[in-house]
């Protein structure tokens, strides 16, 4: 069955990465819904998110061609039920609208959300939270005149993750440990995909 | 020390910088990782390059080819006849595109090469400037690893990465894009250091021997166990482990086309070719072995026909470097990812010595039934029209083997790769992934500078000959002796067997003419032959292989005949057809 898999992957800071890691996905017609670069807790790793919906061995067969690329440390993918994620949220309406016919107050309360800009024209509300979330509060503020709307990428923890820092120091000894460069999927090949 | 020694970039050191120029910086490369040939064109954006090369010609050769994708090809036919890395150089713009199909070719057949392009000045890029193109992002899904170069200071270690990537783990191209004002950039150079280790990339797993364990008790218990090996025998330099391993064990070992070669073609053992228009008994067996040991191969749809019908019933051990490669195509039961060169010593060590007679004559069986249907009257027609195959069979009466045999591809390939007999590793050079019309000619060449000493007979289509036979003038100006053997049937005869079985002999386009190509050929200064009539046959060969310099012989053979057996496409290995 397709379901949502979130892959992380470890790289390194290099431009044009980020295309050789795109290609493994348009290559195969696999429409990426959402993707983020950003630093690691690693100095100089980064951290690509990508969220896509496939079969569990498709996603499998992926990761594993993100990992050969010379310049990917490692990749993961996970379940949403194995991750804790968030998606930011920013909407854009205007003051009088939202001032005078919903109560602002009540809005941010029941959201969590936050007043970032507040002008006489307009007011910034953020949000972050899962899809569900981000979503129902642009439906409540479609009715006022919404002016503009933008969601991010998602980001997302591991649960069962340590962290890179150990295996970072790992990568770089010339003689790495053999966890590391043992292929641990062929191991728990349902579970884990790690090279 | 003399003064002039003193700047000789080769005795740089950190205590001792030389001022050099970016192009300097490549060609010291070059010589530091042991490069001895050059297959290029130049052009605006890599002229500083051979400028600097003006003064290396003494320890670098360059070959001056005819279109980058021959010089590429040519790159390509050296990495493989020599087992080394093949370097090529073109210029920016058309120059760099024209050796796409070449790195595409290069990737999927895993052949090292390091090819440099020359790029617009940094400050150009990305305003269209004369001959700029975005080679990097053009060339990302058919290179293992490319990089562009806007500083000079880089080249050094940007080179010796170049020369890891390319030839370690699963080999494969690298595109290096040096912007002119790189090129041109004086530096201190401190010498070269070639590159042993990149933290994000590791070519040589650690062997985990509970999977040996699991493979050799799966081998020493089964009644029926196969070998099928491809290309990763040779690229891993095991021939003699390989060997080593099936002997022991006694295992029927059967190849890809890419894997021709890495076994002697007489040896007991080598029971033939495996897929579409590969040898009866292996194919049909592939469906009946009870393991299925395959080794450094990756299960190409041309190899295993239909998968989900493909070998169910076996166990499967899949030895290959390449993680991306296991069960990607066809699931594995044991996993042995690593080296061969040192996985199969460990397997040999705890498989037990057997000898399968009955099994190997399964094979044997299924071999004279092909031999009586198909292979005889291909081999030795008694009239009609010249076969391929026969071309193939008296070639081999002179050559004894021994020569490297470079095809291209369609019909000719598959019956020279069928036929073609082989006593030493590295000896086949074909397209075999993405099935290049085009490769051959300049594959030749390179072919013949990687393993000089050899005899290298580039058999060719008369389709696949017309596209790149510009490079008969890199022939004519290198004085490279290549044997071209053009088995010219008049038709594309590949597509045109397809449309006869499978498109009710609609001959859509497929009748090709070809000049006069003795009358070509000379024009470059050549001899060449044409033969029609099988009782020249062999002589025309004889003088073709005689000639010390480069010859073209045509060989005019059956118009409408076809390569079998075969597995059509969308069957299964064991319903094969051998007519």
């Amino acid at each position: 069955m397709k379901q949502e898999y979130t892959i992380t992957v470890y790289t390194e800071n290099q431009v044009g990465l980020l295309n050789r890691i795109a290609i493994i996905f348009s290559r195969r017609k696999i429409n990426i819904e959402s993707l983020n670069v950003s630093p690691s807790e690693a100095e100089g790793i980064h951290r690509f998110t990508i969220v896509i919906n496939e079969f569990e061995e498709v996603v499998r067969k992926l990761c594993r061609q993100i990992e050969r690329q010379v310049e990917v440390l490692k990749a993961y993918f996970n379940t949403g039920d194995e991750i804790v994620w968030q998606e930011l949220a920013l909407y854009k309406v205007p003051t009088d609208e939202v001032a005078e016919k919903l109560q602002v107050e009540r809005l941010l309360r029941e959201f969590g959300a936050r007043a970032v800009v507040i002008r006489k024209d307009y007011t910034i509300f953020e949000t972050t939270g899962h899809r569900e979330e981000t979503d129902k509060l642009l439906a409540v503020l479609a009715p006022y005149g919404l002016i503009e709307f933008v969601r991010s990428a998602r980001v997302a923890i591991i649960k069962a993750s340590n962290g890179f820092h150990e295996k970072l120091k790992e990568f770089e000894a010339v003689e790495p440990a053999s966890e590391l460069i043992e292929n641990e999927f062929l191991n728990k090949q349902a579970e884990v995909f790690s090279m | 020390m003399m003064q002039a020694e003193l700047t000789k970039p080769s005795l740089a050191s950190p205590e001792h910088p030389v001022e050099i120029s970016g192009s300097q910086a490549v060609l010291e490369a070059f010589i530091a990782e042991g490069v001895d040939t050059i297959f290029g064109y130049p052009g605006g954006a890599i002229m500083p390059i051979y400028d600097a090369l003006y003064d290396y010609h003494d320890r670098l050769k360059h070959i001056l080819v005819r279109h980058e994708q021959g010089g590429i090809h040519a790159g390509q036919g050296y990495a493989r006849s020599s087992g080394r890395t093949g370097v090529v150089f073109a210029t920016s713009g058309p120059g760099a595109t024209n050796l796409v199909t070449g790195l595409a070719d290069a990737l999927i057949d895993s052949t090292p090469l390091v090819c440099i392009t020359g790029q617009v000045f940094a400050h150009l890029l990305g305003t269209d400037a004369f001959q700029e193109t975005d080679i990097i992002n053009i060339t990302t899904p058919v290179t293992k690893w490319n990089y562009q170069v806007t500083d000079a200071t880089e080249i050094p270690q940007v080179l010796a990465k170049a020369f890891f990537i390319a030839s370690t783990g699963r080999p494969g191209p690298v595109l290096i894009d040096i912007a002119k004002n790189a090129q041109l950039q004086k530096f201190s150079y401190t010498g070269y250091t070639k590159c042993d280790h990149i933290r994000s990339y590791r070519p040589k797993p650690i062997v985990r021997k509970s999977y040996i364990e699991e493979a050799a008790a799966l081998i020493n218990e089964a009644k029926k166990p196969f070998v099928i090996f491809g290309q990763g025998v040779i690229l891993g330099r095991a021939e003699e482990e390989f060997k080593a391993f099936i002997e022991k064990a006694g295992l029927p070992a059967a190849w890809t086309i890419l894997g021709l070669s890495a076994l002697p073609t007489n040896h007991p053992q080598n029971v033939g070719m495996l897929g579409m228009h590969g040898n009866y008994g292996p194919n049909v067996l592939t469906n009946e072995c009870d393991v299925l040991i395959a080794v450094g191969m990756r299960f190409d749809d041309r190899v295993t026909g239909r998968l989900d019908k493909y070998a169910k019933q076996a166990k499967l051990i899949h030895l290959d470097i390449d993680p991306a490669e296991i069960d990607k195509n066809v699931k594995s039961t044991v996993p042995v990812w690593g080296d061969c060169k040192e996985t199969l010593p460990l397997l040999t060590a705890l498989v037990h010595e057997k000898k399968h007679t009955d099994w190997l004559n399964t094979f044997h069986n299924y071999a004279r039934e092909e031999h009586e249907i198909v292979i005889d009257q291909e081999l030795h027609p008694a009239s009609g029209e010249i076969t391929m195959g026969e071309v193939v069979e008296a070639l081999n009466e002179l050559t004894n083997g021994d020569a490297i045999i470079v095809t291209d591809v369609g019909q000719h390939q598959m019956v020279a790769c069928r036929y073609a007999k082989f006593n030493e590793s590295k000896s086949n050079i074909t397209s075999g992934g993405l099935g290049t019309m085009g490769f051959a000619l300049p594959a030749a060449i390179g072919a013949k500078f990687g393993a000089p000493h050899r005899e290298v007979v580039a058999i060719i289509g008369d389709g696949g000959f017309q596209m790149t036979l510009q490079e008969l003038g890199t022939i004519m100006q290198a004085q490279v002796s290549v044997k071209m053997l053009i088995l010219n049937n008049r038709f594309l005869g590949m597509v045109r067997q397809w449309q006869q079985l499978f498109h009710d002999k609609r001959y859509s386009f497929v009748d090709i003419q070809s000049p006069d190509y003795v009358q070509l050929v000379k024009a470059y200064g050549l001899e060449g032959n044409s033969v029609d009539d099988r009782k020249n046959l062999k002589e025309a060969l004889q003088k073709m292989l005689d000639s010390k310099d480069s010859y073209l012989l045509e060989v005019m053979v059956g118009k409408e005949d076809n390569v079998f057996p075969m597995v059509p496409q969308g069957c299964s290995v064991s319903e094969i057809r051998l007519k």
